[in-house]
């Protein structure tokens, strides 16, 4: 489902939508009605889009501007444009912006379903190993070998464990 | 299977027979779920899109409730068999758009199809005809969580399921019922209730989804909100509001009967008179036509065993149905022609309207 479009220039809900083809290249822009107004969208002599794509990307929130999602390079710029986010990671890079967008969109802003159990078991013991693994590391480097040991023993017992319950 | 073998089989819902189905066409949940740690479809690198493609399919088709099925990649389909793939709510019109790396798995029966790589990884949907949403949440929850054991969604405990777009979250869930309302349309009256439907957080869309015009009077309400409610709470709400649309319907129905029957029995006499002699149907007039003669059935006008011709037919008069029992590809003004002869022979032998009986009133 669409999301209610935002104004790229004051983020007020938009009600123009307009699509300009400049050198073979499409450029889209959504405005509020004032917005739309001020630039003097509906003068198609005296109006270009190029300046206003320009101006509203100089416009974004300083706290968003620079962000991009270190796993997939998505920034807030592309998010506007395709109303989706780039991989499951945005969600925690751009929470800023996310955020105040999920109270009024749903129910509630806090997840009460299905939960993955399988998958979160796996994760659970994923993280655990890797913990353990970079313990054992540190413990050899340092030279105290009786933690080494340790760490050693519960990574067996934790591979044991997953083994017993494989994920097929 | 085959697509082809696909196609010759009836779908889901052209084989309903029983009067359950006689507000309620179908009902269906999908699901949308994502891997971990891979971009959405919309971002992802073709190299990318191929490998998450194969990854799901491998894992969809080894699922029991997908033995035996149909899987393809959207482009190995010529356009025929996309467009009869979505007449027949098996994909969507977005799947049969895309290029590269994305495909469906369909279950024998279709009544599973798994989208692989359209807005989210996976679609994940179970449609029945009849009011069953019960049914057909627990069957796709059960699938769901069959593909759990080999795949590791993208979840977070406070945001749930991670999908593409954020008005998905949570859940991931879409409810959806599609209703055949003739008499509050014939009444003026969907106006109010897709109004007061809206006001209950679901939503009233045509019978293909966004955008799509309601002909033949058939409406998809459906759940708008996916985060903070659990999946068993969201189709609760969705039943209840399910429940009183039907009995504004049947009220519809009695009103209209009672202050003019003349009017009504008028519009279902000269929709039978045309699908029996008419010679030129657009797929829109076919659709209002065979909505009104299936409200002819559920008024006692015809058999009630007839209501599963008129919902076959709701789906054979599209034209990818239509272009594939004529074996060709024809104009829409063509389209037309065949569209009323092939509406003419399925209702020269179908019984005549009894007008009679219908002071016995609705269903």
């Amino acid at each position: 489902m669409a999301n209610p479009l935002k104004c790229d220039l004051c983020s007020k809900p938009a009600t123009v939508h307009l699509t300009q083809i400049l050198d073979n290249k499409v450029h889209k822009v959504d405005l509020c009605e004032s917005c739309a107004q001020e630039k003097g969208v509906t003068d198609p002599s005296g109006f270009s889009l190029a300046d206003l794509l320009l101006k509203a990307s100089l416009n974004t929130d300083p706290a968003a501007g620079g962000i991009r999602c270190e796993q997939c390079g998505f920034s807030p710029a592309d998010f506007k444009k395709q109303g989706r986010f780039g991989c499951p990671a945005c969600y925690t890079a751009f929470k800023g912006i996310l955020d105040p967008m999920l109270d009024g969109m749903h129910k509630g802003t806090v997840h009460s379903g299905k939960v993955p159990h399988r998958a979160m078991e796996r994760k659970t013991l994923y993280d655990r190993l890797t913990k353990l693994e970079g313990d054992l590391s540190e413990a050899i480097k340092a030279e105290r070998y009786e933690d080494a040991a340790r760490c050693r023993d519960e990574i067996n017992q934790v591979r044991q464990a997953a083994e017993q319950k494989p994920a097929r | 299977m085959t697509i082809a073998s696909l196609i010759e089989t009836p779908s889901e819902l052209t084989d309903s027979t029983s009067n359950k189905s006689a507000i309620v066409l179908m009902t269906r949940v999908r699901l949308a779920r994502n891997l971990a740690g891979q971009p959405f479809p919309g971002w992802a690198k073709p190299a990318q899109r191929e490998s998450i493609l194969e990854a799901c399919r491998s894992a969809v088709t080894a699922a029991p409730a997908m033995k035996r099925g149909l899987s393809v990649g959207v482009g190995e389909l010529g356009e025929l068999e996309k467009r009869i793939l979505v007449e027949r709510h098996l994909i969507s019109r977005e799947l049969s758009g895309s290029k590269q790396g994305s495909g469906v798995v369909i279950s024998k029966d279709q009544a599973i199809s798994v989208m692989i790589n359209e807005e989210d990884h996976l679609r994940i949907q179970v449609l029945r005809a009849g009011f069953q949403l019960k049914k057909v949440w627990s069957a796709v929850n059960e699938l769901d969580s069959a593909l759990e054991e080999s795949l590791d969604f993208a979840f977070t405990p406070d945001l749930g399921y991670l999908t593409a777009c954020p008005t998905n979250l949570g859940t991931g869930m879409r409810a959806s019922a599609m209703m055949h309302l003739p008499a509050l349309v014939i009444g003026n009256q969907m106006e109010k209730v897709v109004r007061a439907v809206n006001q209950l957080g679901m939503v009233v869309r045509g019978l293909f989804g966004e955008g799509s015009d309601a002909s033949g009077s058939i409406f998809q309400i459906s759940n708008q909100t996916t985060l903070g409610e659990s999946e068993e709470e969201i189709i609760k709400r969705l039943s209840g509001v399910l429940q009183s649309i039907i009995e504004h319907e049947l009220n519809a129905r009695a009103r209209l009967l009672e202050a003019d029957s003349g009017k009504l029995f008028d519009k279902i006499g000269r929709a039978f008179g045309i699908l029996q002699n008419g010679h030129v149907l657009s797929s829109n007039e076919a659709m209002n036509l065979l909505s009104l003669i299936r409200l002819g059935v559920d008024l006692g006008v015809f058999p009630d065993a007839k209501r599963s011709v008129t919902d076959r037919l709701f789906i054979e008069a599209q034209p990818g149905h239509l272009q594939h029992a004529q074996k060709g590809e024809f104009e829409a003004g063509q389209r037309d022609l065949l569209r009323a002869e092939r509406l003419r022979s399925e209702f020269a032998n179908f019984s005549r309207p009894d007008f009679t009986l219908s002071a016995n009133g609705t269903n």
